[in-house]
């Protein structure tokens, strides 16, 4: 049995623990480690990649305990890609954070490493219950890098993301306990096999347990009517977490999928939460419209930016029988990256522009603008889904896909909406300055996090062709639930 | 059994989500322990109520089922450890905000 699978979770949790063992506060010491470990994490996880898209399904079992008594991690192409995304991700990231950030406050490097480790452990794993201690591992982590740093509005948003989060995880349990209680098991195959058989009041229980993990999930993806915590939280976080937290919402995306796709798209439960999900979806890209034309600041329009992208995703996945996850994989991947992107350049904007940071006041020039204004430009260029950027594509392949017209308008409104906030946004920013600035100019570190995220938006239209190709083939292993329940538990099914 | 045990959990829930909706951050905070400590003892019940059975297989001719009790561990410590986080980030926040609303609203003579 190859051993590389749990290596994802293994070494952000070693890096972790060697960080916090560092107490000496030697900067450059941790700086090293955490930047390492995430090389480590991205050769590994384009290693991983590979191997799923050759041999179909890895299943490790933890401790050589049979499934579905014991805990599997599964590899599939899915959960390959988004490893894979969350390394290409975390290491521009935590470069940016590495500049200086890093050192307002304590174990800022720790925290980072265990953040992935949760992450990818919710990725990999193939049990319910473990996703939930994962969904843990990744949350706690996310209340540390969420508060770094000092500040009251900090800590008021930090507060309501808590205690939104424990409640979240109180229904997770609840709907844990149902499902345990009524197909007595938690491995997700074995679960998907049999909730089939389940008939009167046991089935209006797995049910309600379903619709309470949609619940979950929502809180996690930012969904309507659960994602007012998402812009405070975004746009209070320092901007390395901010860029990480990009992640975090398409954490709970993958999990509505996930489970979505194994037991609920045919059989006696097909499409149980479909419509609701679509509406709410639709809700969500709505008011993200208005939040992002609404936003006074160039943090909280970047957050959402973020649930404009989960509305999208949301909608295209509700929308049919798995019909659409092959543009919606690729735009998930192009919204993530650039979306992160834009939270470096917020930050850089931010500091550029001194006393006033990110508001949209006039103020003072930003010093070295010229070079910002155009990472600026391209980002904004994506972000929306103007040609020639990645964003184009994959709304132009969401649009194809996914062939309603409310879906049409919302997304093209949402198009809309993006590119007047953005422009007006560039131009206050920009263009309406009082005089010299006195702000600080973007280390060539800070210059180089921000590029290595943007750069990949042009990478992905060039290789868009083969891109959505592998998006296709992550899609069709998706819509064969049966080849990755007879890999966890064996030929008998 | 059953109903006594569905009882304690329904009043625990109820009482939790009350306080949870509370304006100030002390009675949120209990308002989140008893909401866990609800969903605790309906997990411990998923395995389904039996009163003096042992949990080990062989020992017992209808043993009690040992996974709620595994899960229950899990999620006690998890509870626990995030309350205690919740509590220190209360107490920053009304260090640093002067007062313990959960929106940072200055005091505005005692009312809750």
């Amino acid at each position: 049995m190859s051993h590389l699978i749990i290596a994802p979770i293994l070494i952000p949790a070693l890096a972790g623990m060697l960080l916090l063992l560092e107490v000496r506060e030697r900067h450059r010491l941790r700086r090293i480690t955490g930047l390492l470990a995430c090389v480590a994490l991205l050769a590994v996880s384009i290693l991983l990649l590979r191997q799923a898209w050759e041999g179909g399904y890895t299943v490790y079992q933890l401790g050589n305990w049979q499934a579905p008594f014991g805990i599997v991690l599964v590899l599939d192409r899915l959960s390959a890609l988004m490893v894979l995304l969350t390394a290409v991700l975390a290491f521009p990231a935590l470069l940016y954070a590495s500049c200086g950030d890093d050192r307002r406050g304590a174990n800022f490097h720790g925290l980072f490493q265990f953040q992935l480790m949760g992450v990818n452990g919710a990725f990999l794993t193939g049990d319910l219950f473990n996703l939930f201690v994962f969904f843990e591992v990744l949350l706690i982590a996310s209340y540390g890098l969420a508060l770094h740093g000092r500040g009251p509005e900090r800590v008021r948003a930090g507060l309501h993301y808590v205690v939104l989060n424990l409640v979240g995880s109180a229904l997770f349990l609840i709907a844990l306990g149902l499902i345990y209680g009524t197909t007595g098991t938690l491995n997700m195959a074995d679960f998907a096999v049999k909730a089939q058989a389940l008939t009167g009041s046991d089935a209006t229980l797995l049910s309600v347990a379903v619709l309470l993990l949609w619940v979950v999930f929502g809180l996690k993806a930012a969904l309507f009517p659960l994602y007012f915590w998402l812009p405070a939280t975004y746009a209070g976080a320092t901007a390395g977490v901010a860029a990480l937290f990009a992640i975090m919402t398409k954490v709970g995306f993958y999990a509505i999928l996930r489970v979505y796709a194994l037991g609920f798209v045919a059989g006696p439960f097909a499409g149980l939460g479909q419509q609701a999900l679509w509406w709410l979806a639709l809700v969500t890209l709505l008011l993200a419209c208005i939040g992002v034309l609404g936003a006074r600041r160039l943090g909280v329009l970047v957050a959402y930016l973020v649930v404009m992208s989960v509305g999208t995703l949301v909608a295209s996945l509700a929308y049919g029988a798995l019909d659409a996850v092959a543009p919606a994989l690729y735009y998930l991947v192009h919204s993530t990256l650039v979306c992160g992107a834009l939270f470096l350049l917020n930050d850089l904007i931010a500091r550029g522009r001194g006393e006033v940071a990110d508001q949209m006041l006039a103020g003072p020039a930003i010093v070295h603008g010229g070079r910002l204004s155009l990472l600026f430009f391209v980002a904004a260029i994506a972000v929306i889904g103007l040609p020639p950027l990645s964003g184009f594509v994959g709304k132009v392949s969401l649009l194809q896909a996914v062939p309603e017209p409310a879906y049409w308008v919302l997304l093209l409104v949402a198009g809309l909406c993006g590119l007047i906030a953005l422009s007006r946004a560039g131009s206050t920013l920009f263009w309406r300055t009082t005089g010299e600035g006195s702000g600080l100019r973007p280390a060539r570190r800070h210059l180089l996090a921000v590029l290595a995220l943007l750069v990949l938006s042009p990478l992905m239209t060039v290789y868009a062709e083969p891109l959505l190709q592998f998006s296709q083939a992550v899609a069709a292993q998706l819509q064969e639930p049966q080849g990755y329940i007879r890999a966890v538990l064996g030929g008998d099914v | 059994m059953e109903l006594l045990v569905a009882i304690i959990i329904g009043v625990l829930v109820a009482s939790g989500i009350y306080l949870c909706l509370r304006a100030r951050t002390f009675p949120v905070v209990m308002g989140l322990t008893l909401l866990s400590y609800g969903v605790n003892v309906f997990l411990f019940s998923t395995g389904g109520l039996k009163i003096n059975e042992v949990a080990v297989v062989g020992k017992s001719a209808d043993p009690t089922d040992p996974l709620p009790q595994a899960l229950v561990l899990t999620a006690i410590v998890i509870g626990f450890a995030m309350t205690a986080f919740l509590v220190v980030l209360a107490l920053r926040s009304q260090g640093e905000q002067h007062s313990d609303h959960v929106d940072g609203k200055q005091d505005d003579g005692g009312h809750q």
